[in-house]
């Protein structure tokens, strides 16, 4: 069936078995899925999450895949927006053994592969760290030596996703926290927003070519891209990722 | 008039609720404005909506490139703004 | 239908009698955009009415401000099934507005800054129905619920209601808006439940 291979697979939802939840922060969680069917996926890409109510009603929202790509395994990284509607059950309401319906992988833009051995930049704002810590983690499976750098805005050391695991690959990956609220004790700059002298300081030189990964809510990938291109970064190797007002 | 930016996704957000419609994925498809002739990834379109309905629009000068509206039952796709879609097959 | 999710419900209030079919009470004040938020500066504003014959009226900010103007408090109800009760506009009425033009035409289509368009029977911006309003809850209408002014037309659904409107062209003939063109539906009737193409 040639043609069907030209035109490729029709998306279906698939059924996850939550086998682990465990919290980032307390804002976020991190839920696990194991997915009988899913067909793998690619560092960057995400995956839709639907919910449905017993009277029907249902709710899609899209969530970055969090894992490195392993036989079945899907982790999605989920912040509570107190109002929202699906990311306080998915925070607090979901345990281990619930069963959820999954459509992926999607996006196949904003995506890093192992073949890829150029440095790379990644700049994460909040929890726009989820598909960059996707890339680093595949770049760790796969044992990939392409130079990494990232550069993380987040408001407060408390709501640092993944720090333990961060603090263990930093030997690998140069990691730069810039703190937007409330910096550490002993920190030495203050709180602030990413601007051209962090762009400058810690992330990799023009020179470097460094393909650039962007993900945050909208107007922090706006920024940074901003001052990635002020930097003298070639448009077409920055990628980003915007996050929306989608209704938590 | 000034415009703000801030309220747009980028195409990849689109990409889930067009693989409802296309068997391909959308998001590393390359497209021509047919209004201004910027060529770019599909990624790179600037997506409103999706309610009540999904705008991709062209980068370099907001057109409309594709336009979606879902119903239960019925999908409506405007591709007027299109010049060309290149969209890439795994080979045979 | 899909898979039920374990203690998963709605927070939608659809029991509240005074909402139309298929709709949920709202709070908040949803903000959908179909493009960019223009931002309009009051000294370039202008807002025409045109007629079927081409003339138009038009005025700047100044001049439509003193218009004589209402405070009135309306139920809003969104395509995207959200409604909000008691909503307090202050606007001027199309009735003024259309007081001084010349027209036996059947149709309206009101023009947003950037390229959104909506269409409406003209009979449905007569007689106290529709507004341009220029302050949400005692407040200048803010860009994103589309000022310095919008449209509004609180018996269809919002869609209808254009904000960062600049102009109504009078028609003899119909013609479908942004939306109107692409599966919405012509009319809008949110007590009929009148959302897409074939909903009568």
């Amino acid at each position: 069936m040639a043609g069907t291979a030209v035109l490729g697979r029709r998306l279906s939802w698939l059924v996850g078995t939550v086998t682990e939840v465990h919290d980032e922060t307390p804002a976020a969680r991190t839920i696990v899925f194991d997915v009988p069917d899913w067909p793998g996926h690619v560092a960057g890409q995400h995956v839709d999450v639907r919910l449905t109510a017993p009277d029907g009603y249902s709710a899609v929202r899209s969530y970055s895949i969090a894992n490195a790509p392993t036989a079945n395994r899907v982790e999605i990284t989920v912040v509570r927006i107190d109002d929202g509607e699906v990311s306080p059950y998915l925070t607090q309401t979901v345990a281990q053994g619930d069963q959820l319906e999954l459509r992926g992988p999607i996006g196949g833009w904003f995506v890093w592969r192992p073949a890829q051995t150029e440095p790379v930049q990644l700049i994460a704002g909040g929890s726009g760290i989820v598909p960059l810590m996707a890339m680093i983690r595949t770049r760790a499976l796969a044992q990939s030596n392409a130079p990494f750098r990232l550069l993380y805005s987040v408001r407060n050391p408390e709501s640092v996703l993944y720090a333990a695991e961060l603090r263990e690959c930093s030997r690998d990956v140069s990691i730069t926290f810039a703190y937007t609220r409330t910096v550490p004790d002993g920190w030495p700059t203050p709180p602030g927003r990413i601007d051209a002298a962090a762009v400058a300081a810690h992330t990799w030189p023009a020179n470097a070519a460094p393909q650039c990964y962007v993900c945050g809510p909208t107007p922090f990938v706006e920024s940074a891209a901003d001052l990635l291109r002020a930097a003298g970064q070639e448009p077409g190797s920055i990628k980003t990722e915007r996050f929306g007002p989608t209704g938590g | 008039m000034d415009r703000s930016a801030q309220t747009f996704l980028d195409g990849n957000a689109a990409a889930g609720e067009l693989r409802d419609i296309f068997v391909l994925e959308l998001s590393t498809a390359t497209t021509q404005c047919a209004s201004c002739g910027k060529i770019a990834a599909f990624a790179e379109a600037r997506v409103y909506g999706m309610e009540p309905g999904l705008i991709a629009r062209c980068s370099g000068c907001e057109n409309p490139l594709m336009r979606v509206v879902k119903s239960s039952g019925r999908v409506w796709l405007d591709l007027r703004g299109l010049q060309f879609l290149e969209v890439p097959t795994s080979s045979v | 239908m899909g898979l039920i999710s374990r203690g998963f419900t709605s927070k939608r209030d659809t029991t509240e009698t005074k909402l139309p079919p298929g709709q949920y009470l709202t709070k908040d004040f949803p903000v959908l955009s179909a493009g960019p938020t223009p931002r309009v500066s009051l000294d370039t504003w202008a807002f025409s009415i045109a007629n079927e014959a081409g003339e138009s009226k038009q005025w700047d900010w100044k001049s439509f401000r003193a218009l004589p103007s209402e405070e009135f408090t309306v139920d809003i109800h969104c395509v995207t099934r959200w409604s909000k009760f008691d909503t307090a506009w202050e606007g001027v009425s199309l009735d003024t507005l259309l007081q001084d033009v010349k027209t036996s035409a059947g149709f309206a289509l009101a023009h947003s800054y950037g390229d959104y368009t909506t269409n409406v029977p003209l009979a449905d911006l007569r007689d106290g129905k529709a507004w341009i309003v220029f302050k949400y809850a005692g407040k200048e209408l803010a860009p994103e619920h589309g000022g310095p002014a919008r449209l509004l037309i609180p018996h269809l659904y919002l869609w209808k209601s254009a904000k960062w409107v600049r102009g109504i062209s009078l028609m003899t003939s119909d013609k479908p808006g942004f939306w109107e063109s692409l599966g919405y539906n012509n009319y809008g009737d949110p007590w009929r439940e009148q959302r897409y193409w074939g909903d009568v």
